[in-house]
């Protein structure tokens, strides 16, 4: 499902004294089946818009078209239900979220909510369960008798039984240990690959920007300051620490090694393996006896 | 002769709702002076090692002392002077509607004289570089804003140690380095102890020493030369290694002859320089 969002713009409590621009002149593609990273600081408009993503917030000035619906500013927009089925969002920290006396219970609310049969929203519960990793011995359980890692990916499934088109993840691994955190963004790379899915991912780690994202989109004060691929973004480093933002530590070390070296490699890498790789050619073979 | 400052000998804790133990006879030593960075995965009892330090929860068994004092419910209060924590979530440790009347409220607690407060409140909020903000509501500041706030409000008390209870994981990389940053500048003019409780094996790198924590008891401790040459043997804990590890392991595989594996980007960015330039 294509996403677009047109010119959008959004104030908080418009018309009121405490009436706060959030975003302006927002224009955002995200054609079905994107992998798309949305980066910028702590206020820079990046949660406004993600909540525009399933019409949770609705412009100001511009459009948001979600599929075959169109949100426009000043329009009554009815049944947005159906857009917020096909649009899942992970919000940080969902796992505050949970509510329900078993974790089956939890993971069959959103489904249900939306009309999917008891019977039918509980295959699904058991699907999206085997996602996120979990065996169904769990299914009895209560969620707030797991551990934090298992309570996350709880409330992962109770998005995935949605069988969403697109999912938006607010940064999903804040809290989890190195292993957890590696897991979590594995799980939704595959799924964003067997399921075809569009994925928009808010994230403060270029690393996990660089290694999973087709496109990335930065924002700043409220506007999209830059838009590409990773390469095209982490090729001009210069333009991210302008902004305050960190490149990726590959990317770091690349520039810090140039700069004390004088050598020169032509280009920015994004793995490790490709600049020590690079490295080594550069300096003929490396091995020095 | 080093001086320990907080002392936990065989302490074994279990949450009431659980079978297994939470901790099992874990022993450390924390000396004066020192940053101790103690890392593990989710589940690995930091945190409880955390709360059991500040009188939050009591061991089932085993004893912990801090500055001399063993810790139980008549100490608690005199303990809680001595060694203060700044937990995980900035939004979940304000009382207080401004900044200022934030930081004061553990001194009111404690019966302070309105004048030496007020004194204390802007010293401590001068060093966390907050005292530009004492009438903002706390709910208007950035994450690491917060944070250095609530630093402030613990450092009014005047302790000797503070724990950093995973105090930068919902901060941005911004916030982070400010938080970091601050309580490095503090344990260094004052000879604050600092136990951080953390995932950021980069930040646990710049520890003077570390200690890893697996399934409720003290796995290794080490400087951070010692543990990061665990290498693999960390990613099966649940963790990881530092980037400047990684980074060393791979030019050795490309068959470059390190003398280490380096635990500072600046260090082996030196070492390749330098090897580079004798080639």
């Amino acid at each position: 499902m294509d996403i677009s969002l047109s010119n959008v713009e959004y104030r908080y409590q418009a018309g009121t004294p405490f009436e706060r621009l959030a975003i302006q002149d927002v224009t955002i593609d995200i054609p079905s089946g994107t992998y798309l990273a949305l980066i910028g600081h702590t206020g820079s408009g990046k949660s406004t818009v993600l909540q525009h993503l399933n019409a949770l917030l609705q412009p100001t000035l511009g459009s948001v078209k979600i599929g075959d619906r169109e949100v426009k500013a000043n329009e009554k927009n009815k049944n947005l239900r159906a857009i917020r089925q096909r649009v899942g969002i992970v919000f940080q920290f969902p796992e505050h979220q949970l509510f329900e006396e078993t974790v089956e219970k939890d993971i069959i609310f959103g489904p249900m909510n939306f009309g999917v049969s008891e019977n039918a929203a509980k295959e699904r519960a058991r699907v999206a369960l085997k996602q996120v990793g979990l065996g169904e011995e769990i299914l009895e359980k209560s969620p707030f008798d797991l551990s934090g890692g298992q309570m996350r990916r709880i409330a992962i499934a109770g998005v995935l039984a949605m069988n969403p088109d697109v999912i938006v993840l607010d940064e999903p691994t804040a809290g989890l240990d190195p292993r957890g955190r590696k897991e979590i963004m594995d799980m939704f790379y595959n799924l964003h690959k067997e399921r075809n899915l569009s994925t928009i991912l808010v994230t403060h780690s270029m690393e996990d920007a660089a290694r999973y994202a087709d496109q990335i989109v930065i924002m700043q004060q409220g506007r999209v300051a830059k838009r590409g691929t990773p390469e095209e973004i982490f090729s001009a480093p210069e333009d991210l620490v302008q902004m305050g933002l960190d490149v990726p530590e590959v990317v770091r070390f690349q520039l810090k090694l140039e700069e004390k070296t004088g050598l020169n490699l032509g280009k920015i890498y994004l793995s490790i393996d490709e600049l020590t790789a690079a490295v080594t050619k550069r300096l003929g073979g490396g091995v020095r006896t | 002769m080093k001086k320990s400052v907080v002392s936990l000998k065989d302490v074994s804790f279990q949450y009431d709702s659980e079978e297994q133990y939470a901790l099992k006879s874990v022993t450390f030593d924390v000396y004066e002076g020192e940053w101790l960075a103690i890392v593990g995965h989710n589940g690995s009892g930091k945190s409880t090692t955390a709360k059991l330090l500040n009188g939050l929860q009591f061991p089932s068994e085993g004893e912990i002392s801090v500055c001399g004092l063993q810790l139980n419910e008549e100490t608690v209060w005199d303990v809680r002077k001595r060694l203060g924590m700044v937990f995980q979530n900035p939004d979940n440790q304000f009382v207080g509607t401004t900044v200022q009347d934030d930081v004061a409220f553990g001194l009111e607690n404690m019966g302070i004289p309105r004048e030496e407060m007020v004194e204390r409140v802007q010293d401590a909020l001068k060093k966390v570089k907050m005292d530009q903000f004492l009438y903002q509501e706390p709910h208007h500041l950035s994450g690491g804003q917060k944070q250095r706030v609530a630093i402030a409000g613990v450092l009014a008390l005047r302790p000797s140690i503070i724990i950093l209870d995973e105090a930068t994981s919902m901060l941005d990389p911004r916030g982070r380095e400010e938080v970091l940053e601050t309580v490095r500048t503090l344990k260094n003019e004052k000879s604050l102890t600092v136990i951080s409780i953390t995932h950021d094996l980069d930040e646990a790198a710049k520890a003077d020493r570390i200690i890893v924590m697996n399934r409720g008891e003290v796995y290794r401790e080490g400087t951070p030369e010692e543990i990061f040459s665990m290498d693999e043997e960390l990613v099966k804990l649940g963790l990881d290694i530092p980037f400047s590890v990684k980074m060393s392991k791979a030019f050795r595989q490309q068959g470059f002859q390190l003398s280490k594996h380096f635990l500072t980007e600046e260090e082996l960015v030196t070492e390749l320089w330098t090897s580079h330039s004798r080639m």
